[in-house]
């Protein structure tokens, strides 16, 4: 299997906003140092030859999990919106959405 | 001695809350003491003994609980900002059922932020100490709850463990800490990091604590749908069997980037299971050396998808803009440290389109590959044995800025929580520096009452270790 290349400060600022995440240009630089490093040490496994083993994505896997179909209290409506940042008419509030009219 | 009425569980009680003012000044092992609450639980605990109904198993017993675990209108902080002051509305599963046993919840303990960590450094409120060397860290993540038990302050807690989150500090700290076979205690209201290698589990001054802790929050959930529908074994029946006729594997990758006085510790640890009736040989597991590289692939991506809920909107922190994505993206930057953040975009990186295959599917194959290499130790070995973590505590602010550095502390925990099996770390004395070492014993899934059982034979034959003296004068 073909090794990825070196992480880059691009790699990185392109994964920071896929993430909704923003980065001052000394986070970029440092986080680039370290997660390249990371990176590096898990090639180990990236160049390992594992053709033909099936992956596993959970060690105890349960299948067809299903409770009893019987009503059960949800959560107090209130409680749960008292959390909110901003609520407005029993709704959570949020600023304008992109594409919408304001 | 609660439902004897031999001690009121309000002494009990104000016993600890005294312990915790006098020495968590130095310790900062809890972000939250929870006195008023645990007084009415107290009380309840003493008006049902005088009743003479059922107290339950850990009737007026403290517990200390890792700040990721949900309590209902107590602040739930993960130790990060963006859900600093969130008040869950619903109890963890373990919650309730420690609150069913009668036990009483002194605090919420510091943690590393979202449990991404091995030293509690990554804390957003700042780190916790380790008790026996104040300037030496306690572990992590689950520094806080291994630091409270080891100082005293309880004698028992909860952890959550993804790649060694309690078993690390419980090494570090001189304390029993375990992680139960996936699926065993119910993930409800842990907030997840990693869903698919987290485990909640218990810490313990003793191996019959921890079994007892573990017996309590074990069992099937119905609001867990990954909760194993097996029936737990109850571990504490079988605790005192000893060891006779079972084989012990000490595994030869764990020792090899281990510190001398630590591996020393494990062949003293071997040389007493043998003398107690068990068949000890040196295995080798080659597999288990990729373990750290799969982990800090799978759990990052997991993490990634995981956190992608702090968006601002329904709890937590917001930090206004003029658009969603833009608040999204100003709060999530505003509220998360620099720890998360090498997570979620490490995450991020290895799920996206172009590396998933190299990374982390390449993974998840690894992961077949470690559970293979176990399953071939075990038709031999009922347990294996080794360090829990590669040295003693070190000092904190050590190794807080070589990202690399820190996850090689897991190296020895990671293969379990791949493979999903139990583990538990055991002090055995201490290293050179005088810090606690901790032993570690694994075992096949579902194997606790094994592992419990070989862990007490090695816990009778541990060499003293002194208590942590936080206050002048008054060992704790």
């Amino acid at each position: 299997m073909a090794e990825p290349g070196r992480l880059t400060r691009e790699d990185v600022a392109h994964v920071a906003a896929l993430a909704r995440l923003h980065l001052s240009d000394a986070e970029l630089d440092l986080f680039t140092g370290q997660l390249a490093e990371v990176l590096d040490h898990a090639s180990d496994v990236a160049s390992l030859d594992l053709a033909g083993v099936a992956p596993t994505a959970h060690a105890m896997a349960v299948t067809n999990v299903l409770r009893p179909d019987e009503v059960r209290p949800g959560l107090d409506r209130d409680e749960v919106l008292g959390q909110a940042p901003s609520v407005e008419d029993h709704r959570f509030r949020v600023p304008r959405i992109p594409g919408e009219a304001p | 001695m609660v439902s004897s009425g031999e001690w009121s569980a309000v002494d009990i009680l104000e016993q600890h809350l005294a312990a915790i003012e006098a020495g968590d000044g130095a310790v900062h092992a809890f972000n939250l003491v929870t006195a008023d609450l645990a007084r009415e639980q107290a009380v309840e605990v003493d008006r049902k003994v005088a009743a003479g109904e059922d107290p339950g198993l850990l009737a007026g017993v403290p517990v200390a609980l890792k700040d990721n675990l949900c309590t209902r209108g107590v602040p739930t902080t993960c130790s990060s900002r963006i859900l600093e002051g969130w008040r869950p509305p619903y109890d963890a599963t373990v919650v309730t059922r420690l609150r069913e046993a009668g036990a009483v919840m002194v605090g919420k303990t510091n943690m590393d932020e979202f449990a991404m960590g091995s030293s509690t450094e990554t804390s957003a409120f700042g780190p916790t100490r380790n008790p026996h060397d104040t300037s030496r860290v306690p572990g992590g993540s689950s520094g806080g709850s291994a630091a409270a038990v080891a100082a005293g302050f309880a004698p028992l807690a909860l952890g959550s463990d993804t790649g060694g989150s309690i078993r690390q500090p419980a090494a570090l700290c001189g304390v029993v800490g375990m992680k139960p076979t996936y699926g065993t205690v119910s993930r409800y209201g842990l907030v997840a990091f990693a869903s698919s290698l987290d485990q909640i589990g218990p810490l313990a001054t003793s191996v019959a604590d921890a079994a007892l802790l573990f017996d309590v929050i074990g069992g099937n959930d119905l609001l867990d749908s990954t909760s194993l529908h097996r029936p737990t074994p109850r571990a504490l029946a079988v605790l005192d069997d000893g060891v006779d006729g079972l084989t012990v594997g000490v595994l030869s990758e764990f020792l090899d980037g281990a510190a001398p006085d630590v591996v020393a510790r494990v062949h003293q640890a071997a040389e007493a299971l043998a003398g107690a009736g068990a068949r000890v040989e040196e295995v080798s597991v080659p597999e288990v050396a990729f373990g750290l590289s799969a982990y800090y692939l799978i759990a990052p991506g997991e993490a990634s998808s995981n956190l992608a809920r702090y968006d601002g909107v329904r709890y937590g922190l917001r930090v206004d803009a003029e658009d969603v994505a833009a608040m999204n993206t100003a709060t999530r930057s505003a509220g998360f440290g620099a720890e998360v953040k090498r997570r979620i975009m490490l995450g991020t990186y290895v799920l996206s389109a172009g590396y998933m295959d190299a990374y982390y599917n390449q993974a998840l194959r690894v992961r077949t590959r470690i559970i293979e290499g176990f399953t071939r130790a075990y038709h031999h070995c009922d347990v294996l044995l080794g360090p829990t973590a590669p040295t003693t505590a070190f000092a904190l602010g050590a190794k807080v800025d070589d990202p690399l550095t820190m996850y090689l502390s897991d190296v020895c925990t990671i293969p379990s929580n791949l493979a999903g099996h139990p583990a538990i770390s055991v002090p055995f004395g201490t290293g050179d520096d005088g810090l606690p070492v901790g032993v570690q014993l694994l075992g096949p899934a579902l194997s606790e009452g094994t592992v419990l059982k070989v862990a007490a034979v090695v816990e009778a034959a541990a060499p003293p270790l002194a208590a942590p003296v936080l206050v002048e004068g008054t060992p704790t």
